[in-house]
């Protein structure tokens, strides 16, 4: 317990690397290699629907039609700040301004909570509208099966990528904790820049996971 | 390699670039373009996914190793796609 501390509280070369900007690049290194991991998992989640909607690309543009794309685009646009917001603390941690890092990471998590609490309130609204497929799914008309399908994935698929945000707001968290605390200098914030990594690799996530399920256009 | 910084300006411009690219993606969305509708919204995602990589993930000034990663990434989900959709595409169902 006693060094999780000292680690939250001051910089650390670790005996392995020779400096600061070497441990800096292997740590990156590092965090990119376990994003390509994170493409290929989500990656097969797109691909499974990718093959149900090639199957049934009629019920699956019937099913989008339930979506709410308002708050679909809006979330998006949040998210999207809250990216910026991280990529503005990484800037601050480069040029020392600890102030720009404070707030950089403060909004990120604000905007990733009100991203959440918009995702929470979709939730909501399938729930009440029976879409829920295992819970309460109900579907009118000839497309009920293929529309199950394309609930199914929208849950699944929001949910890990949900689950991710959470992970990104824990982790953007301590390094807010550790930026109070002055762990961080022009020399030392390989940690915000990782921590920034794994935030944009969610927004990416997000960046396809829109138009797929939201933005389905009905032919006719 | 020293480390680069983006400036606020590009990072700025990014931002702006993105959001109306959210735009636009919502906006084609109420036009019934026949079969371009799907390869339109994904067109204008890879766009703002190639900005995200290339200037908030820093990779336009990282060095060739994290491009390694990043073509083995995309091209694994590239095989991924290519030989199980000619797969499904393929059969009669």
């Amino acid at each position: 317990m006693a060094e999780s501390g000292a680690v939250l509280n001051r910089a650390v070369l670790e005996t392995q690397f020779a400096d600061l900007e070497q441990q800096r690049e292997t740590a990156t290194f590092g965090m990119w290699v376990f994003l390509a991991t994170e493409l290929l998992l989500f990656g097969a989640l797109f691909l499974a629907y990718t093959v149900y909607r090639y199957g049934a690309p009629e019920g699956f543009a019937d099913a989008s039609q339930h979506m709410e794309k308002v708050i679909g685009a809006v979330n998006t646009a949040v998210l999207l700040s809250s990216s910026f917001m991280v990529a503005t603390a990484v800037r601050g941690a480069q040029v020392g301004g600890r102030k720009r890092l404070l707030f950089g990471l403060a909004l990120t998590i604000v905007l990733g909570v009100v991203f959440l609490f918009f995702k929470g309130y979709e939730y909501y609204l399938h729930y009440e509208d029976h879409k829920v497929p295992g819970l309460n799914f109900e579907y009118a008309g000839q497309y009920a099966q293929a529309a199950k399908l394309f609930f199914f994935f929208y849950f699944a698929m929001t949910g890990l990528h949900a689950v991710h945000m959470l992970i990104g707001l824990g982790l953007v968290s301590v390094m807010l904790v550790r930026s109070w605390r002055g762990v961080f200098t022009e020399e030392y914030h390989a940690p915000v820049e990782v921590v920034g990594l794994y935030w944009h690799f969610v927004d990416l996530v997000w960046i396809f996971l829109f138009p797929v399920f939201y933005l389905i256009v009905k032919h006719h | 390699m020293a480390e680069r910084s983006i400036s606020d300006t590009t990072n700025v411009t990014v931002l702006a670039a993105l959001l109306f690219f959210t735009f636009a993606t919502y906006f084609a969305s109420l036009f019934d373009l026949g079969w371009l509708n799907t390869p339109v919204g994904l067109a204008i995602s890879v766009c703002k996914a190639a900005l995200i990589v290339l200037y908030f993930m820093h990779a336009r000034y990282s060095r060739w190793l994290t491009w390694v990663v990043i073509v083995a990434g995309v091209f694994w989900v590239g095989i991924l796609f290519v030989l199980t959709m000619t797969d499904y595409m393929s059969r009669g169902w």
